[in-house]
């Protein structure tokens, strides 16, 4: 059984008004537990209202989420524990920010759960380790912490409740190429250490091509790919047409093999490309 | 000729620790640098190293408190010339929702010349000149909360435009931007520093907007790292990545070819020249 389905789902603003615009239109996708998924598409695309929709923040107009096979909207006076199992990470986490310390506004979401004090303790510990906040940090204002700290903090805050399925709406976006690499490995080895399903919302395909198993390309309201990630950024032209891009290097790379260069399709990453060119010098004896 | 030129500059954040004790952090550590009329300027470096502190300063947002800055000859420090120095350099900041003020986009494009007390018959010539220089102007009776997110920031540029700046100096301007937006914005920043002549000052965490520059300097703590042209500045992987700065992906394959022994001679930047580069070796 697939951890989230959708069946038809979709979702319509402002119906019966002017400004009616159907925001998701029809997407059946199927998500294993345990699985990466990458997010993309261009601005209006449908992807926040779609990710919204997964843990009940957004009713469908029609169709329906299914988590563990069960349709979220079934009671919907049971919608709160959806959101315990479905953590959602808004873009610009750090200005949710609101406790009196960075401990207490951790421990806003398991308190909410029902935890005991010593259950609520092992929580906020653990997920403040995997962000990497060290215990001093902890009883700070957040409103001293710096903007990464911050984001940080933010981020805990939903790691706490510990998820079964955590979603991620541009957790990188603002901060430095250091920063967005310190976070990225941090929400991988979370993932690794829990197994739990992760999205990430996403406009750096840099990112998305480094972490995802497969990847839910939106255009227009519709899905328009949703395939593992080599398959998704072999279609570079197709991404270009619909306002994304590929990696500057998975770009260098399908070029010279549309020259007649015999190389693997879809390289994601400087190392693998690093590699196969090697590897050809080699067999044809041209390294000095 | 030089636009803008910094000397020494010196501008610390203070701050108390827990104990009561005064810390002082220099986020511009003796600074100097210029930069031409008509140039365009990128400026690179990790969040914290100084680079938007440095950008208030090109137009009197801060002052130094040591050192000085000269805005087209004049001390940034003077302060009956504050507006001057203001209507010749135009500041445009990461979040568009943030600049934006009208409900129309002509409108808003036009609240900066009519603060200036530009007679009506010039603000509407300016206004529509600035919404073509970025591609927008069929766009002039829309609403600016309906657009996209790079239409939205063409919009906040349009409206620096309007007030005829010597520069335009911008913060990190695609950070909130998806792929295509960001395109719209590079094209339109390049168009007017080509077509118009405008000096171009660009914070940025892509190096693939860099690329773009006439000139790359990267900050790093206050001070400046390394400034050259963008080859000359991304030839040094080795620094940058000591640093933890990014290169462009083409210059890093290519960096790494050459460190196991590999023979380039001409470290590439864009897409096409990498290209180019590896044909030239697998042949």
């Amino acid at each position: 059984m697939s951890i989230i389905e959708t069946s038809d789902l979709s979702f319509v603003y402002g119906i019966d008004t002017p400004f009616e615009k159907r925001a998701v239109n029809n997407v059946n996708i199927k998500i294993e537990k345990g699985e990466f998924i990458g997010i993309m598409g261009h601005t209006g695309s449908g992807k926040s209202t779609f990710v919204q929709m997964l843990n009940g923040l957004i009713k469908p107009t029609s169709g329906q989420v299914l988590l563990n096979g069960k349709d979220i909207w079934e009671k919907p006076k049971e919608i709160r524990k959806v959101r315990f199992q479905v953590g959602m990470v808004f873009q610009y986490p750090e200005y949710q920010l609101f406790e009196e310390t960075v401990y207490k506004d951790i421990s806003f979401g398991p308190k909410n759960m029902g935890l005991t004090d010593s259950e609520i303790d092992k929580k906020v510990r653990d997920a403040a380790r995997f962000v990497d906040l060290s215990d001093e940090l902890l009883d700070k204002s957040p409103f001293d912490l710096s903007g990464g700290e911050k984001r940080r903090a933010a981020i805990a805050g939903v790691l706490a409740m510990d998820p079964e399925v955590l979603i991620l709406d541009e957790p990188t976006a603002g901060l430095d190429p250091m920063g967005r690499d310190v976070l990225l490995s941090q929400i991988c080895q979370y993932h690794k250490e829990r197994k739990n399903t992760v999205l990430l919302v996403s406009h750096s395909m840099e990112d998305i091509a480094r972490v995802s198993d497969r990847i839910m390309v939106m255009n227009k309201s519709n899905l328009e790919m949703f395939d593992n990630t080599k398959n998704v950024f072999s279609q570079n032209k197709r991404l270009e047409e619909i306002g994304l891009r590929v990696p500057q290097i998975t770009k260098i790379m399908a070029s010279l093999k549309e020259k007649g260069y015999d190389f693997s399709e879809g390289i994601l990453t400087v190392e693998q490309a690093f590699v196969e060119i090697l590897t050809k010098l080699n067999k044809e004896g041209k390294v000095w | 000729m030089e636009f803008i030129t910094a000397e020494n500059v010196i501008f610390y954040y203070e701050n108390d620790d827990e104990q009561q004790n005064l810390i002082i952090k220099n986020a511009i550590d003796d600074v100097s640098l210029e930069v031409k009329k008509g140039e365009f300027v990128a400026l690179l470096g990790h969040n914290g190293c100084g680079k938007s502190t440095m950008a208030k300063h090109f137009n009197a947002m801060l002052l130094p408190q040591g050192g000085n800055i000269y805005v087209d000859g004049i001390d940034t420090k003077t302060e009956e010339k504050t507006f001057d120095i203001r209507k010749q350099v135009g500041l445009v900041l990461q979040n568009p929702d943030n600049q934006l003020v009208a409900s129309i986009v002509e409108e808003d494009v036009a609240f900066g010349p009519e603060n200036l007390g530009v007679p009506p018959q010039e603000i509407r010539e300016r206004v529509d000149n600035a919404l073509k220089a970025v591609d927008m102007y069929e766009y002039r009776k829309h609403a600016p909360y309906k657009l996209s997110g790079g239409q939205k920031q063409r919009i906040a540029i349009a409206g620096i435009i309007a007030m005829e700046p010597d520069c335009i100096v911008l913060d990190e301007p695609t950070a909130m931007l998806d792929p295509k937006g960001r395109d719209e914005v590079l094209k339109a920043i390049q168009k007017l520093n080509k077509e118009n002549n405008i000096t171009i000052i660009l914070i940025t965490h892509y190096m693939d907007e860099a690329v773009l520059a006439d000139r790359v300097i990267v900050m790093d703590k206050g001070k400046i790292l390394t400034q050259g042209v963008p080859r000359e500045v991304f030839s040094q992987v080795h620094l940058l990545k000591k640093h933890r700065l990014d290169v462009p992906q083409a210059t890093e394959l290519a960096y790494k070819l050459k460190c196991s022994g590999v023979k380039i001679d001409k470290m590439p930047l864009t897409d096409e020249e990498c290209v180019e580069m590896l044909e030239g070796i697998l042949k």
